[in-house]
Formats: structure tokens, C-alpha cells, sequence
């Protein structure tokens, strides 16, 4: 056995830990369950060990099927931090709902195995197979509120479409192996510059057809319709886990494609991404405005922020692209699973109204609360000096830097619009009064460290983003 | 040690996060305390800094400039902004003076505002203002100054407008702001002049906002730029100083600025915030001195607003007032000194005023504490008796400030004096005005003084009753000023003495490279030096002659003098009691036209028919596009799953149609 199996340990130790859980589970009484929650968390943090360990060796395995580059590895952390965090939530989330099952962190962690999968995959059906695993795991977790009519409402929605776009992401794989003969993302990008493809139109039909799968996957539009609905059904921790680290290998996917594969025809697929990116901001943006409850309109800002990414791909320049891409997505990891993070604090089983009296004067009862709250919004309205400013910053200044000066305005005006619906958490928060009858809950252990590693997150990485940059500087190196 | 020096700015940094978060639930001795502490500790650690450059400058006369890189925030192409600091002789000077008599008025300011319920809010806003400030001296490019410089603006709005239940005192922060908003402006538009200017030079290598590189540049190619360029360059800096250091014609804030605490009178507009201008001036002085006609104007301004608020000055009856416009005046001396290009002097005098001033607001601040917050000179008189620390402080700082020997001002102010009339930049109408300027400073101060401690006492009865001493918290910091005020010359005693100029010593590094091209030691004969040094103290004395008998000894000679002069007395008082109304100058030129506008053009039209529409048109349009597509949301997959092949019709056309 060579060396290059060490290209997947981060992958191997979730999937080791994640049959711990399974087998501890058997073991456990109900109530000592939450310990798995730490058991899982451990997984994830030798995980993330294993990640620096493999960092200065970059390297491919089986047949070219893995890559380990920068852009994999980063990836990786993002996926690790949001399950993290995500884990972190759920433990006292699952027992306050009544959903306490060991599967849940077992599940978690195949998800980002998947997710992990996806980055790495330098074959299109490796990223495929990560694809599979990611969403199955999603599906059941979305419905694992197994009593709540809503929760298996939006698993079986999601699992429904989900068959559709990866029905759609599978055609696109055939034709762009009719089109140019290979899976191999090497290959591809080879064959496509060389201009040696069997059939144009195949290759065309094929990339349709991925933009479809992937659009899906990171809620695009019109492809995102089941997003609100899924978002606001599961179980909320689900809801911070798949706003972040699913759309993260999405959108990993969809770069290492795009990006790699398919940069040689640059010019050819600008033109609809970037139709498509401006439908998505607008009409993310858009809508949020409408929605009274947080939860939703956190789902719609999120398809909102899948615009925002989306631009990054469509500057095209494979280092400065994928470099605030991965930036954006590991502010937004910190900033959205924390915002998730107060949604299931303030909710309390039931609906979460922006007028309601779970926000109003939150600033009062609960001063620091507000105040993370208060961050995330800054955050995602793009505002300094937090990590969403300098995430947009970045993709805005790759997309001039790339000539789209248009999609930089567009994307600007975007944010401006987006600081409507993110000012009025904050203004309820801070300026209206709170309900007298408001009862007075505690944050869980797991929910304070969450909340202070976000907000030092989304502060660092808007007050210090050039240390982090300098790991992203040709990210995807190796494969190019 | 140097490389410390991001503590200086962290502590009171650590005091605002403490007191902003946590202030309301410390119990209220702590507040203060931690504040002052803070402060302190800063203090410190600038004056182990202080000693680490000494030493470094001993080794090494070369070795004067330190950068202490923290980290870059963005870098987008040329463009870098940096978190660095420097440390130079003109930046450790600034940065002791801002600690320390920051120090002392965070200490005074504990039994000044003993009865103000928000103390933890007074705090915080005091420590912000002193990170603003030193982030202003310390940063090494002109963003990070930009940050400071908004920040102390900021502070002063927020300190100003402190009692905001007060309708004048919400005005008058409002005035500092919108004020100061317009030099800010024109700074800015400086900055960025400069930074296109030198990033489009094809030989220029380095960061285009950073100090170093831009001035070391221009030293070493002093033709690359042509001479508008930096006219343009420093006159828009400048306008930008005269916004923060209350020159004409932006100084009308700083009257009204006193409608905030005491104690912030003495922070912000004696000893600190008001000198940012001259330190960039100062910081900035290659540029100045490659635009010779901008530094005439910097020496023109500054003289003419020395004379003309020394003015104003003389008839003022408030006590705040007329240190108000003592501190325009002394600004405009600080200004003369930069525009005739002794740099060195005008610093000098920002170093003595801060110790003078400072202790004459926080000295008019006991009196004020004492009487319960009365203000009108012609309402106190004989107090020395009652408040002998305060009385015999506020005297020392009375001759420091009218120029009299040994005493700080003296030495500061006559070597500006000196310079206007010396240097070659200078001449004798400076020199001339200036020296009508301090007879007048001499006069007023002591009329201040004489009205305020001496004579028969004219406080009513009730308040007389309780008239006592500050308490020590107040009164050491009184005393250790005017130690400093009594003595803070010495360090600059003038080479015609032929003892060394310890002050002038430290400071020479940072201005010798960007003088020497334009200007040689000075050189005028030592006679001359000799007898306008006799000149300024005989004026000095003239003017508490004259005051001492109008308003102690012989109250007789003012009205004879009124009397003789009849109605050009009356018309001329009047004219200075309502400060040449400037104010209503610009509240007709300026402020009346903007009104009408904005009420008439802008507001009732523009604002109400066409942006109100367009936004409200807008927001309507948005709320219900948002509506309509929360409507498409139906909950029914089939509907969704319509939408999903309708997007890949769309994908799918767009590839085949191209």
C-alpha cells in the first residue's frame, strides 16, 4: 500500500467515527446520547488535524480519481468547521425537539464525507458518487423531525427533486463523456483546449445539464425552488448545516468543473451564469424582503448569497476565483450557522415571527445575544469590517478584475437592497420593546462556544483577511 | 520596546470595550478608575518607548524611524492598507503628550463629573477618543491617519453633544460635526490626489499612502512632481487642518464646543484633538515645503486667526469663551510656525500649550464645579481666597500662556515669534502681528484671571455659603500641570543662549532631510534675537500692566479710555462681544441659502415628488415583486418541479442559440 491512500484520511477518520457513533449508540441509554454528539465532534476535529498534516503534500490518488490540493483541503475546513459548529448546536436542539437519536451524528458526518468527496473528486464521477452520499445523508436528516408533519414534508420534497437534478447531473456526466470521451477532469480540460471533441453539441447539451444539477444543489435560480420550503421544514440545525457546508460542496463541485474542466470554454458559459447570477441575487433579495419569519428569510438571503458566489466562478481566473469563493464560503459557514444557531435559541417549537415577541428587545433581555445577531446581519449585508465584507470585496474585485464590471455593479446594488431585510433583525432587536411575559431560557454550553468561535470568525476574517488569503494563493495549482 | 508600540493605542481600546459593555453593572468608583488606568498605562509604555528611541537615536543618529507592521488589512494591486504604526521622535512627542495630559484629565475628570449618571458612557466615549487620537500620531500611512482623524471627530461630536438633553449642547456637536465634515472632505480628497499622483509615476515603487515612502521619494526626486500638483495636494491637507484645528475659516465650532464638559473641553480642544492639524502639517511638511506659495498661506491664515480670536477674546465674559478663542488664537501661532518652516517650533508650542491650556480649562473647571456651573466671569471675583491650589495653578498657567519668562509659553512662542521674522519663509508682518497678538493674550489672560480670583467676590450668598476647594482627585492634576507648564520650556531653550535645545536635538532627524534643500540654521544676527526676545516680554508685561489696572487697581482708566473713545468704543466692543458676527455671516451666506434649497429644491420637490417617488415606486415595485414570487412559492412539487425544467429550457436555448 502506497502513500497516496493517505490522500482520503480526513475522509476515512468521519467514516470511522461516524460507525463509532453507530455502534456507541447501541450502547448508550437514551438520555447519555448527547455524548455521541461529542464523539462526533472529536471525529471532526482529528479530521481537521489530518487536513494541516496532508496540507504541504498535495498530491492525486487512484487513477486520478483524488486530488488533495489547496482548493480541496480548504474546502475540507470549511465543511469541517460548519459540521463543527452544526454538531455543536444539535445536542441540546435534538433533545429539547425529542428527535435524541445516535443516526443523526452518524449521518452528519457521512454528509460532510460526501461533501469532502465532491472537492476532491478530480473525476466527474467521483464527484458524483460525493454527490450521492452528501444528499441521501440530507434527505433523512431533513426529515428527522420524524413527528413533525412539516419536517417529513420538506424531506420528502427535497428527496423527490433531488432524484430529478441528479437524474439531470447524471445525463450531463454521459454526454460530456460522449463529447469528449473521458470523466477525468484533466482530461477533459485537455481535450477541450486541444479542440479534438467528438460532438459539440453533446458537449453544449452536457453542460446544460450540469449547470441544472449544480444549480440545484446551491439553489440557484429557478432551481432553488425547494429551498424555502426545506430550509423552514427541517429540523433548524439541519437547515445551518445545508445552508453552509451542502452549498460549500456545491459549490466546490461546481468550481473544481467550471473552473478546471471547462475553463478552457471560459467564454462559452459565462454568458447564462451570468444571467443566472443576477435572476438569483434579485430574486433572492427580492423575496427575503417579503418573508415575516426569519427562518425563511434566512433561507431566501441564502439564495440570495448563492448569487454572490456564483460571480466568483464566472470571473473565470481559476486563482482568484476559486481564492474568494472558498473566502466567501468560510465567512459565510461562520456567520449563517451562528444566525441558525440564535433562530433555534429564540424559536422554542414553533414559528419564528419577525414582529414576534421573540425578537423584540432581544437587545434588553439578552444584550449579547443581539449583539452576535446584530454581527451576523452586518456580516451578511456585506458591511466592515466583518467577514462578509471582505468575502464580497474579494468576488467583486475578481469580477473586475475579470472585466465584469456590470455583474460587480449589479452584485452591489445586490448587497444594498440585502441591507433592508438584515437592518430591520436589528432594529427589532434594538429598538422595539420586548413582551412582558417573556421567559428567560439558557444557552447550552455547545451554543456559547458556537457563538463566540462565529463572531471571532467573521472578525477575523474581516479584520485579518490576508493571512487567510495567503493559504488560498494558487489553491488549485495542482491540477492545472 | 518599539516594537510595542500597539499597546499604547490597545489599552484605552481594552477601557472602551470594558466600560461600553460592562460599565452600566461596575460599580461607579471603577469606571473612572479603569479609564484613568488605562490611560495610564499607555503613558507608560509611551515613555519606555521614548527612552528605547533615545537610546536608538544615540547609537545611531540614523536610526530614528521605526515601522512596526501589524498586519495588512487589503491588498487590491496598488493599493495596500496597512495596520502598521511609526515611531519617529515627531510620533513619540505626540503620543507623550496625548497619554500623559490625557492621563491627568482622565483622573480629573473622576471628580469633575462625581455626580453625572452615565459616567460608564462618559468614559467610554473619553478612552475611544484617546485610541482615536493615537491611532492619528501613530499610523503610518495616511488611511490609518484618516481612521484616527474620523474617529476623533467622531468622539468630539459624541463628547460635545455629551448632556444631548441640553437643545444648545445637541447643536453645538452638531455644529463640530457638519464642520469639521468639510475639512474632513477636502482631507480626503488630499489623500486620494496623492495617492493617484504617485501611483501613476512610472519610477515610484513604493505604497502610495504610506509617509516614508511618499516623502523619501520626493527628497530624492524632488522634480518628479510638478509644484501645482503639491500647491493642490497641500491646500486641500491644509483646508483639512483648518477644519480640525479651528482655523479661519473653519474655527467656528470651537466656541461652541464648550457646551460639553469641561474636562472634554480640555482634552479635545486644548490639548489634543485640535493639534492633529498641525501635526500633519508638520508629518507632512515635504510636501508643504515643495509648495512654498500653500506654506505662506498656512503662515498667513494662522497669524491672521491669532489676532483676529485674540480679539474676540478680550471682551468675552464667559470663562470658557475667552479660553476658547485663546485657543484659536494659540493654534494660529502654532500654524504661523509651520507656514515659515520651522516646524520644529510650532510642535514645541502644541508640546506647552497642551500643558498650559489643559491646566487652565481644567483650572476654569474647578472654579465652574465650585459654583455650581456658573460660567460669567462677572459673576465670580475674589476667589483666590476660597481656592488657593486652584487660584495659584491657574495663575502659573496665566503666565505661561502671556508669554512671560521662564515660564513654557514664553520659550515656545517666541521661538515661532523669532522664525516668522527670521526664517526664510518668514517676515517681519508676521512677526509684527504676531507680537500685537500677544500683547493681546498677555491682556485678556489676565483680565481673565484678575475678574475670576481677585477684586471683591460677586457669587451670590447660597453658593458662597458652600464655596470650597476641589477635592485632591482634581487638584493633583492642577498641580502636576503646572509644574509642567512652569518648566516644560527648559527643553527648548534658544541656541542664541548656547545651551543645547534638547527639544529641537530630538526632533531634528525627522525634519532635516525635507528642510535642508529649502532652508539653512537660522540667520539672523544674535542682537536681533536678543531684542526681540526683550520686545515680546516687554509686551507680555504691558499687557498685565494694563490689564491689572483696568480691572484691579485703577478701574478708573477703563472708563476714562471708554469715555475718550465714546462711539468707536461701543461700535467696536460690539463688534467683538458678538465675534465680528461670523456666525450670522455664515448663518446668512452659507447656512440660510442651504436651508432654502434643501427646504424648497431638495426636500419639498426633489426629495418629496421625485426621489420619494422613485423610491417608493421602487419599494412598492420590490414588496410586491416579493409578493408575487412568495405567491409562486405554492408548497406543491409539481409546480417546483415545472419551475426546475422551465430553468433547464432556459439553459439548454441559451447554448443552442448561441
Amino acid at each position: 500500500m502506497d502513500n497516496t491512500v493517505f490522500t482520503l484520511l480526513p475522509l476515512m477518520i468521519l467514516v470511522g467515527f461516524s460507525l463509532l457513533v453507530l455502534v456507541a449508540d447501541m450502547m448508550l441509554a437514551r438520555e447519555q446520547r448527547p455524548a455521541l454528539g461529542i464523539v462526533a465532534l472529536i471525529g471532526v476535529i482529528v479530521s481537521l488535524i489530518s487536513c494541516s498534516w496532508l496540507w504541504n503534500a498535495p498530491q492525486t490518488a487512484w487513477s486520478d480519481m483524488i486530488v488533495s490540493d489547496h482548493f480541496a483541503l480548504f474546502s475540507y475546513i470549511i465543511f469541517l468547521v460548519s459540521t463543527g459548529l452544526t454538531l455543536l448546536l444539535s445536542m441540546r436542539y435534538l433533545s429539547e425537539e425529542d428527535i435524541q437519536f445516535g443516526e443523526y451524528y452518524a449521518l452528519l458526518l457521512l454528509a460532510a464525507t460526501g461533501a469532502m468527496l465532491m472537492a476532491s473528486g478530480l473525476d466527474l464521477m467521483t464527484i458524483f458518487i460525493g454527490l450521492e452520499i452528501l444528499s441521501i445523508s440530507v434527505y433523512i436528516l431533513a426529515g428527522f423531525a420524524r413527528r413533525n408533519e412539516r419536517s417529513l414534508e420538506s424531506a420528502l420534497k427535497y428527496f423527490l427533486l433531488g432524484a430529478f437534478a441528479t437524474g439531470f447531473f447524471l445525463y450531463g456526466i454521459a454526454m460530456v463523456y460522449g463529447a469528449t470521451g473521458t470523466t477525468n477532469i484533466k482530461v477533459i480540460s485537455q481535450v477541450v483546449s486541444e479542440g479534438t471533441i467528438r460532438s459539440q453539441s453533446f458537449l453544449w447539451i452536457g453542460i446544460a445539464l450540469l449547470v441544472a444539477g449544480f444549480g440545484f444543489k446551491v439553489a440557484l435560480f429557478p432551481f432553488h425552488v425547494w429551498t424555502p420550503d426545506v430550509y423552514e421544514g427541517a429540523p433548524t440545525s439541519v437547515t445551518a448545516f445545508m445552508s453552509t457546508a451542502v452549498k460549500a460542496a456545491g459549490f466546490a463541485a461546481f468550481g473544481r468543473v467550471f473552473l478546471s474542466a471547462l475553463q478552457p470554454m471560459h467564454a462559452d458559459w459565462t454568458g447564462i451564469l451570468w444571467i443566472l447570477a443576477v435572476f438569483t441575487m434579485f430574486f433572492g433579495n427580492i423575496t427575503a424582503i417579503a418573508q415575516r419569519s426569519v427562518k425563511r428569510m434566512l433561507a431566501y438571503s441564502s439564495i440570495a448569497h448563492a448569487g454572490y458566489m456564483l460571480i466568483a466562478i464566472i470571473a473565470g481566473d481559476a486563482n482568484l476565483s476559486s481564492g474568494s469563493l472558498l473566502f466567501y464560503l468560510l465567512g459565510y459557514a461562520f456567520t449563517n450557522v451562528a444566525a441558525f444557531g440564535i433562530v433555534i435559541y429564540l424559536s422554542r417549537k414553533g414559528e419564528t415571527e419577525f414582529d414576534g415577541k421573540d425578537y423584540a428587545g432581544l437587545a434588553i433581555r439578552h444584550p449579547w445575544l443581539a449583539f452576535v445577531m446584530a454581527v451576523c446581519m452586518v456580516s451578511l449585508a456585506g458591511i466592515p469590517p466583518t467577514a462578509g465584507f471582505m468575502g464580497k470585496f474579494y468576488i467583486f474585485s475578481a469580477a473586475i478584475k475579470a472585466k465584469f464590471y456590470w455583474l460587480a455593479v449589479l452584485g452591489v446594488i445586490n448587497s444594498v437592497i440585502s441591507v433592508y431585510y438584515y437592518l430591520r433583525v436589528i432594529f427589532v432587536m434594538y429598538f422595539e420593546k420586548p413582551a412582558a411575559d417573556y421567559v428567560h431560557g439558557t444557552l447550552s454550553l455547545g451554543m456559547k462556544i458556537v457563538l463566540i468561535l462565529s463572531v471571532i470568525g467573521i472578525f477575523q476574517l474581516g479584520t485579518v483577511p490576508g493571512s487567510v488569503m495567503a493559504l488560498l494563493q494558487n489553491s488549485m495549482m495542482v491540477f492545472q | 520596546m518599539i516594537n510595542l508600540v500597539w499597546l499604547v493605542p490597545l489599552f484605552p481600546l481594552i477601557g472602551v470595550f470594558i466600560n461600553g459593555f460592562w460599565g452600566r453593572k461596575l460599580p461607579r468608583s471603577v469606571i473612572g478608575g479603569l479609564a484613568s488606568a488605562m490611560v495610564g498605562l499607555s503613558f507608560i509604555v509611551a515613555v519606555l518607548i521614548f527612552f528605547d528611541l533615545l537610546r536608538q537615536i544615540q547609537a545611531d543618529h540614523h536610526h530614528f524611524y521605526h515601522e512596526v507592521h501589524l498586519f495588512t488589512w487589503i491588498s487590491a494591486g496598488a493599493f495596500e492598507a496597512n495596520i502598521a504604526f511609526l515611531v519617529d521622535p515627531l510620533s513619540t512627542l505626540m503620543m507623550l503628550v496625548v497619554t500623559g495630559v490625557g492621563f491627568l484629565i482622565h483622573v480629573y475628570s473622576i471628580g469633575y463629573m462625581d455626580d453625572e449618571p452615565s459616567l460608564a458612557r462618559y468614559f467610554t466615549y473619553l478612552n475611544l477618543f484617546t485610541f482615536a487620537m493615537l491611532l492619528l500620531v501613530l499610523g503610518n500611512n495616511f488611511l490609518l491617519m484618516f481612521v484616527g482623524w474620523e474617529g476623533v471627530g467622531l468622539c468630539s461630536y459624541l463628547l460635545i453633544g455629551f448632556w444631548f438633553e441640553k437643545q444648545s449642547a445637541s447643536d453645538a456637536g452638531k455644529k463640530a460635526f457638519i464642520v469639521n465634515r468639510i475639512g474632513d472632505f477636502a482631507f480626503i480628497l488630499g489623500v486620494m490626489l496623492t495617492f493617484s499622483t504617485f501611483v501613476n509615476l512610472g519610477d515610484f515603487e513604493g505604497n502610495a499612502l504610506n509617509f516614508y515612502d511618499l516623502f523619501q521619494y520626493v527628497i530624492e526626486h524632488p522634480t518628479a512632481i510638478p509644484t501645482w500638483t503639491f500647491s493642490l495636494i497641500c491646500l486641500l491637507l491644509f483646508l483639512g487642518a483648518t477644519g480640525k484645528s479651528a482655523q479661519i475659516p473653519l474655527y467656528v465650532w470651537l466656541p461652541d464646543a464648550m457646551e460639553g464638559p469641561t474636562p472634554v473641553s480640555a482634552l479635545i480642544h486644548a490639548a489634543t484633538m485640535v493639534t492633529a492639524g498641525i501635526y500633519m502639517v508638520a508629518r507632512c511638511h515635504v510636501f508643504f515645503l515643495n509648495a512654498p506659495d500653500v506654506l505662506a498661506v498656512v503662515a498667513v491664515i494662522g497669524v491672521v486667526t491669532a489676532i483676529f480670536s485674540a480679539t474676540i477674546a478680550l471682551v468675552q465674559t464667559d470663562i470658557k469663551k475667552v479660553l476658547a478663542y485663546s485657543t484659536v488664537s494659540q493654534l494660529g501661532y502654532m500654524f504661523l510656525g509651520c507656514g515659515v518652516g520651522a516646524f520644529t517650533a510650532g510642535i514645541f508650542h502644541v508640546m506647552t500649550h497642551a500643558f498650559f491650556k489643559a491646566l487652565l480649562f481644567m483650572g476654569a473647571g474647578s472654579v465652574i464645579h465650585a459654583l455650581h456651573h456658573e460660567q460669567d466671569i462677572r459673576n465670580m471675583g475674589g476667589l483666590k481666597d476660597y481656592m488657593p491650589k486652584t487660584r495659584w495653578t491657574f495663575l502659573i498657567a496665566t503666565i505661561a500662556i502671556a508669554g512671560i519668562p521662564p515660564l513654557s509659553g514664553f520659550f515656545s512662542k517666541d521661538e515661532i515669534l523669532w522664525y516668522a521674522f527670521s526664517s526664510e519663509f518668514g517676515h517681519w508682518g508676521l512677526w509684527l502681528i504676531g507680537a500685537i497678538a500677544a500683547f493681546m493674550t498677555s491682556f485678556y489672560m489676565f483680565r481673565l484671571y484678575f475678574l475670576t480670583f481677585h477684586g471683591e467676590c460677586r457669587v451670590d450668598h447660597h453658593t458662597k455659603a458652600h464655596l470650597h476647594e476641589s477635592p485632591s482627585v482634581m487638584t493633583v492634576p492642577l498641580i502636576i500641570l503646572a509644574f509642567l507648564a512652569a518648566v516644560g520650556g527648559f527643553v527648548g531653550i534658544p541656541h542664541v543662549f548656547h545651551v543645547p535645545n534638547l527639544l529641537h536635538d530630538f526632533l531634528h532627524p525627522v525634519f532635516a532631510e525635507g528642510t535642508e534643500r529649502f532652508m539653512h540654521e537660522s540667520h539672523g544676527a544674535a542682537s536681533t534675537e536678543f531684542l526681540l526676545m526683550a520686545i515680546s516680554v516687554l509686551i507680555a508685561l504691558a499687557g498685565l500692566f494694563l490689564a491689572w489696572n483696568f480691572y484691579l487697581k485703577n478701574p478708573k482708566w477703563k472708563e476714562k479710555y471708554e469715555s475718550a473713545l465714546d462711539g468707536l468704543y461701543t461700535v467696536a466692543y460690539r463688534t467683538l462681544w458678538n465675534k465680528y458676527y461670523v456666525d450670522e455671516l455664515y448663518d446668512l451666506v452659507v447656512v440660510k441659502p442651504v436651508r432654502w434649497t434643501s427646504e424648497r429644491v431638495l426636500w419639498k420637490f426633489g426629495d418629496g415628488v421625485v426621489i420619494e417617488g422613485i423610491v417608493n415606486g421602487v419599494a412598492k415595485v420590490t414588496v410586491f415583486t416579493g409578493q408575487m414570487f412568495r405567491l409562486a412559492q405554492t408548497g406543491y412539487i409539481q409546480n417546483y418541479a415545472v419551475s426546475i425544467v422551465i430553468g433547464l429550457i432556459i439553459v439548454f436555448s441559451y447554448f443552442m442559440l448561441k
